[in-house]
């Protein structure tokens, strides 16, 4: 008997999710015992025209990392999809578009400015922009489009199962592949998978108070305490609004959680999440005093949606 | 006119793809490296506390996110006018240097290696890690695996995730090390050395052993006189971490030094219109082209060009094996492209040498990790060595820390018209009228930029990964093969 069809594919992201799935380590071997691979470009030499070959839903397995920057990402999620009898968006990213989801905050013009012409290393008097096609002496020559917004996976293509995280922890990975290498059956589909139920807050090794904040600091403002809640100290943790499912790292090493798991279990909006849950702990009943201490928090969107903008509910104008 | 696409082209970090315009004659007439992305990172980082950019830079790349990281906690040090504590720094060295070794390992064996431990023109389904498993053993492979973990292990320990580390902030780190920690790392690190020698000693038996293969080196298909930069430290030896940057010229003599603040006097980047990827050169010289010569302001920013740059290695089997390579290629500097293969595994002695000296540093575990910013941020820049290239960060801010600007060179860019020339002049000098464009001949061309270990995800700021491809078009323009791996 033949065996199941395994394929990996990155579009806009930073190849940190398949770093990871490396990082299973031996167990990788047990992946490569399991699968015959049909697509891993960071590994292996198939290529995009083996792809388009294959029948419809002959890839058993596809695990997509990355976002939906370019017609490029968007012509490959289409093919996979296509091609595959189940769909994971793996990864913040692919998930919910990840950390180059903030540039969704400004227009595809303003990221060319910034990148081709108003940068202060940029010697660019001809105010020259790459171009989908340009001539030269010997031909013409073409790029792909930049779409104007970046999408998550599901924004673009039917999606089967989620894996969470910036990157998915190893043990969450092989948790993932274990299931389906022994045949376990699967969970409902839109299920997300590799991470658990509750908050990040859950598996934070601090001891939490009842929590009454009259100011919040940045983190870089005072040497927190090292076993407390870093909320409980004023320091904007993403913890309540975040999926469990890493263990707790960042928090465990003196840095507030910034919510690559994503929202968690019936959570819509994770920003919406972290405003409800920072709603009720500011100590204080009068609404100018509320006041200042919200506009305390530095970056509201840019901490609330870190990984989660492009799947936000909240839209840029226009857009 | 005739063209052959490589689309996409592999074993490399990120997109790409070469067009190689073939003349009616079949001589080559011109190729063109293309890179296909860009995510925008420069612009969305306005607005952000700049202390959160070194957590937010690392998505800039997840193979090499410690460079962003420490470029970019640096940046945000010289942002507030704080210096850290000295075990602070060397706490991120040791990360750092950890990185290197694994990095540097990762390159040899999965992605430049198979050229020469398999073979140039072997079958393309052998040019791969399993390839060279094959010819070194499983015994050794599972040594590169377990290498790689120790790596990767460290990083955790003092940065909090393996991949995207977090613990570096504005005044030093948020994590101190135990002794516990100390001693596993210790372990490591003589591991790391151990396998670093191994390596040499595979480069010198496979590479160097074999006649063929150092024609290559030093023939003329592989070769461009070009400016060669990198860091170094107070007595001139190659440092990862900081120091000033130095740029040699084409026979050697210092040609610039400075401080990473100062970049903008030295480097500037040209657009064109048919790629996402800039072309950084040196502004003394100024921007020509793709030529090469002491004329032509491009440089190149890799492990052989940091050798080139440099007095010597910090470390005794470093600087033995750092010797050993210009006595055997002829004296510094070395311009031959391939021989970023040897200067790399040297790099990678150094990085494991200095992994187990600062892992015995008497005051590695010392407690003051991190002084509080009490100046005013205004701007700054920092700057590491990434494995591919100098990486500086440059970042602007309000009086509150919130980013104004944001200006990244990125280890690849550096080396982006040096790469392209590299390929250019290989595929003018492999593909003739009569010769046939085969696989073998096609990947000779692809080993032009294999050598420079190149991450176009990093460079565009972008990754959206698919290897390159190359497409060959007639006179008319028409497509008339392409290769993709």
């Amino acid at each position: 008997m033949s065996k199941p069809k395994l394929a990996i594919y990155w579009a806009a992201s930073c190849g940190g999710c398949d770093i990871a799935i490396l990082d299973i380590e031996g167990k990788i071997l047990d992946v490569a015992a399991a699968f015959d691979l049909a697509l891993w470009p960071c590994a292996a030499d198939f290529k995009k025209k083996d792809v388009e070959a294959m029948p419809e839903q002959s890839i058993d397995l596809c695990l997509f990392n990355g976002g939906i920057r370019s017609s490029e990402n968007l012509e490959m999620a289409k093919l996979l999809r296509s091609r595959s009898k189940v769909l994971v968006a793996f990864g913040s990213c692919a998930q919910e578009g990840g950390i180059p989801g903030l540039a969704n905050l400004f227009t595809h013009d303003e990221l060319f400015a910034r990148a081709y012409r108003d940068t202060p290393s940029t010697d660019n008097a001809g105010a020259v922009l790459p171009l989908l096609s340009s001539k030269v002496p010997e031909g013409e020559l073409e790029l792909p489009a930049i779409e104007p917004m970046l999408k998550t996976l599901d924004q673009v293509v039917d999606v089967d199962y989620y894996v969470p995280g910036c990157p998915p922890q190893p043990t969450q990975i092989w948790a993932v592949m274990e299931t389906i290498i022994q045949g376990k059956p699967l969970p409902p589909k839109g299920s997300v998978v590799g991470a658990g139920d509750k908050t990040c807050c859950e598996e934070c090794p601090r001891t939490r108070e009842e929590k009454k904040i009259r100011h919040f600091r940045r983190p870089f403002e005072f040497f927190p305490e090292p076993t407390q809640c870093l909320l409980d100290q004023g320091i904007v943790c993403m913890g309540p609004a975040t999926r469990s499912g890493c263990g707790g790292l960042c928090v465990a090493v003196g840095v507030p959680c910034r919510g690559c798991y994503g929202p968690p279990a019936g959570v819509r909006d994770q920003s919406a999440k972290m405003v409800s849950a920072l709603a009720s702990v500011i100590d204080s009943q009068d609404p100018d005093e509320i006041d200042a201490i919200i506009a305390e928090i530095a970056d509201p969107v840019g901490t609330f949606n870190r990984f989660s903008l492009a799947s936000s509910m909240f839209k840029r104008a226009g857009s | 006119m005739k063209t052959i696409t490589i689309d996409p082209i592999t074993r490399l970090e990120g997109h790409g793809k070469i067009d190689i315009f073939l003349t009616d004659e079949g001589d080559v007439a011109q190729t063109y490296l293309q890179i296909p992305e860009l995510r925008g990172f420069e612009k969305f980082c306005e607005g952000r506390p700049v202390e959160e950019l070194p957590r937010i830079m690392t998505r800039i790349c997840g193979v090499c996110p410690e460079a962003h990281h420490m470029a970019s906690a640096k940046a945000t040090d010289a942002v507030y006018h704080v210096d850290p504590p000295p075990a602070a720094k060397k706490l991120r060295e040791l990360l750092y240097s950890a990185f290197f070794a694994g990095d540097h390992t990762t390159h040899f064996y999965a992605l430049g290696g198979p050229d020469f431990v398999v073979g140039p023109t072997a079958p393309a389904a052998e040019r791969n890690i399993l390839g060279v498993i094959a010819k070194v053993g499983l015994e050794a492979g599972k040594r590169v695996i377990q290498q790689r973990a120790g790596a990767q292990e460290v990083v955790k320990i003092l940065g909090g995730k393996a991949i995207h580390p977090v613990t570096s902030v504005p005044g030093g780190v948020t994590k101190g090390l135990t002794e516990q920690e100390r001693q596993r790392i210790e372990t490591l690190a003589k591991q790391f050395v151990e396998f670093a020698q191994f390596t040499l000693d595979v480069f010198d038996k496979i590479v160097l052993g074999n006649k063929e293969y150092v024609d290559l080196i030093l023939g003329d298909v592989y070769n461009h006189k070009l400016y060669s930069m990198g860091t170094v430290d107070a007595q001139g030896k190659v440092n990862f971490y900081e120091g000033t940057i130095r740029v040699v010229d084409q026979v050697g003599k210092e040609f610039l030094a400075f401080q990473a603040k100062d970049y903008l006097q030295h480097l500037a980047e040209h657009v064109e219109p048919w790629s996402y990827l800039k072309f950084p050169f040196l502004k003394k010289v100024g921007w020509k082209g793709l030529v090469d010569g002491p004329d032509s302001g491009i440089y190149r920013a890799t492990p052989l060009s940091r050798l080139n740059a440099s007095s010597g290695m910090a470390t005794p089997k470093a600087q033995a094996a750092y010797e050993r390579m210009y006595a055997t290629l002829g004296g510094k500097p070395v311009h031959a492209t391939l021989a970023t293969h040897w200067a790399r595994v040297i790099e990678s002695m150094y990085a494991a040498e200095r992994t187990l000296e600062l892992a015995t540093d008497p005051e590695i575990t010392s407690t003051d990790i991190r002084r509080m910013p009490t100046e005013t941020p205004t701007e700054g820049v920092g700057c590491v060595e990434a494995p591919r290239g100098t990486l500086y960060h440059h970042y602007e801010t309000d009086e509150k820390g919130m980013v104004r600007k944001v200006n990244l060179i990125v280890g690849t860019t550096n080396n982006h018209a040096a790469i392209a020339l590299s390929v250019r002049t290989a595929a003018q000098k492999l593909i003739h009228k009569g010769v046939e464009a085969t696989d073998g001949i096609l990947n000779m061309v692809e080993m032009a930029f294999r050598a420079y270990d190149p991450c176009f995800g990093c460079a565009t700021h972008a990754l959206g990964q698919m290897p390159l491809e190359v497409r060959i078009r007639d006179a008319a323009g028409t497509v008339v093969q392409v290769f993709r791996q």
